[in-house]
C-alpha cells in the first residue's frame, strides 16, 4: 500500500499562500476563538443579568491579584521563549531552539503548578464551583465561571505543555533530515501558544481585576 | 535554511523584546488602573481596551498576523463577525433594545 502524503507540509499552497498545517492550526484555532467566545458571552449575559450590587469582584470573591500579575508575565514571559525558539530554528541555530523551548516548557509548568495552589487554596477553604456567593441574594455565579474560565484555559496550558515537551524530546530528530518542516511545525506549536496567552489576557482582567 | 530569511528573522528579535517589554508594562498598568476603583463602566472600558492592545501585539508580532497572507486574515474577520454575533444577543437584551432576532422558547 502507498504512503499517503498530506501535499504542501513545507512549501506553500499556491492558492493560499501557506502550508497545510499553518492553515489547519488557523482553521482550529478561530474554532477556539468561538469557544472562548461563547464563554465570555456567557460571563457577560450571566454578569449583567445578576444585578450588579451582588456580582463580586475578584479580590472581594478571594482571588489574589499579585499571584494572577505573577502568572500573567509568567505566561507573557514563555510567549517571548516561545518565538525565540522558533526564531532560533530560523537561523540556524538548534542549541537556541532547544534552550529556549525547555524554558517555554518550564514557564508554562510554573503557570499551571501556580494555578494549582490557588485552586488547592480556594477548596481548602471550601470553594467549589457550585459555592455561591454569600452576599448576593440570587446565588452568584462567580465561582462557577471562575474555576470553568481558568480550567478550560489551564487544561490548554497543560496540553500545550505535552505538545512542545514533545517536539522538543522526540520531534526534534525530524530537524536532521527535514529542518524546514521541523521549524513548521514549530511555529504551528507555537501558534497556539501565544492564542493561549491571548485568552489569558483577556481571563485575568475580568476575573480578578473587574 | 535560506540566508536571506536567516537575516530577516535575526532583525525581528529586537521586535520580540520591545513587544515583550510592553506587554509587561502594559500589564502593569491594567492592575494599577483597577486600584484606582474607577467606576464599574470606565473600569471596563480601560481594561478591555489596555487587553485588545496587548492581544493586538501577541497576535500582530508573535503569531506574525501584521505580515500573514490574506487567507488568514478573512478567516479571522469571519470569526470576529461570528464572535460579534455571540456577544450582540446577550449586549442587545441588556441595553434594552432586546434580542437581534426571536429566540426559541
Amino acid at each position: 500500500m502507498s504512503e499517503i502524503v498530506i501535499p504542501y507540509r513545507v512549501e506553500p499552497h499556491p492558492l493560499t499562500g501557506v502550508t497545510s498545517g499553518k492553515l489547519g492550526i488557523w482553521l482550529f484555532l478561530a474554532s477556539e476563538v468561538m469557544l472562548f467566545g461563547a464563554i465570555f458571552s456567557s460571563y457577560v449575559l450571566l454578569r449583567v443579568g445578576a444585578a450588579g450590587v451582588n456580582w463580586p469582584t475578584g479580590v472581594e470573591a478571594g482571588l489574589n491579584v499579585p499571584i494572577g500579575t505573577f502568572n500573567t508575565i509568567v505566561l507573557i514571559t514563555s510567549s517571548i521563549t516561545m518565538v525565540m525558539s522558533w526564531a532560533s530554528l530560523k537561523m540556524g541555530n538548534l542549541g537556541g531552539f532547544k534552550r529556549y523551548m525547555s524554558w517555554t516548557i518550564v514557564l508554562g509548568t510554573a503557570f499551571l503548578v501556580v494555578k494549582g495552589f490557588e485552586y488547592s487554596a480556594k477548596f481548602h477553604h471550601g470553594i467549589f464551583p457550585s459555592t455561591g456567593w454569600p452576599e448576593a441574594t440570587d446565588p452568584s455565579m462567580f465561582y462557577a465561571l471562575y474555576f470553568t474560565v481558568t480550567g478550560l484555559h489551564g487544561l490548554h496550558v497543560l496540553l500545550g505543555v505535552i505538545a512542545n515537551l514533545w517536539l522538543l524530546i522526540w520531534g526534534v530528530r525530524m530537524y536532521q533530515t527535514e529542518p524546514e518542516r521541523f521549524t513548521g511545525r514549530i511555529e504551528i506549536s507555537g501558534l497556539y501558544w501565544h492564542f493561549v496567552d491571548l485568552v489569558w489576557i483577556f481571563v485575568f482582567p475580568v476575573l480578578y481585576l473587574l | 535554511m535560506n540566508e536571506a530569511e536567516a537575516a530577516r528573522v535575526k532583525e525581528h528579535v529586537r521586535v520580540y523584546v520591545m513587544v515583550f517589554v510592553a506587554l509587561g508594562v502594559l500589564t502593569i498598568v491594567t492592575v494599577a488602573i483597577s486600584y484606582l476603583h474607577l467606576p464599574t463602566g470606565w473600569a471596563i472600558t480601560v481594561a478591555m481596551v489596555v487587553a485588545t492592545v496587548k492581544a493586538g501585539l501577541v497576535a500582530g508580532y508573535f503569531m506574525h498576523l501584521i505580515s500573514e497572507e490574506k487567507v488568514i486574515l478573512w478567516l479571522l474577520l469571519l470569526c470576529a463577525a461570528f464572535v460579534f454575533s455571540v456577544f450582540a444577543g446577550p449586549l442587545g437584551t441588556e441595553t434594552g433594545i432586546g434580542p437581534l432576532w426571536p429566540l426559541p422558547n
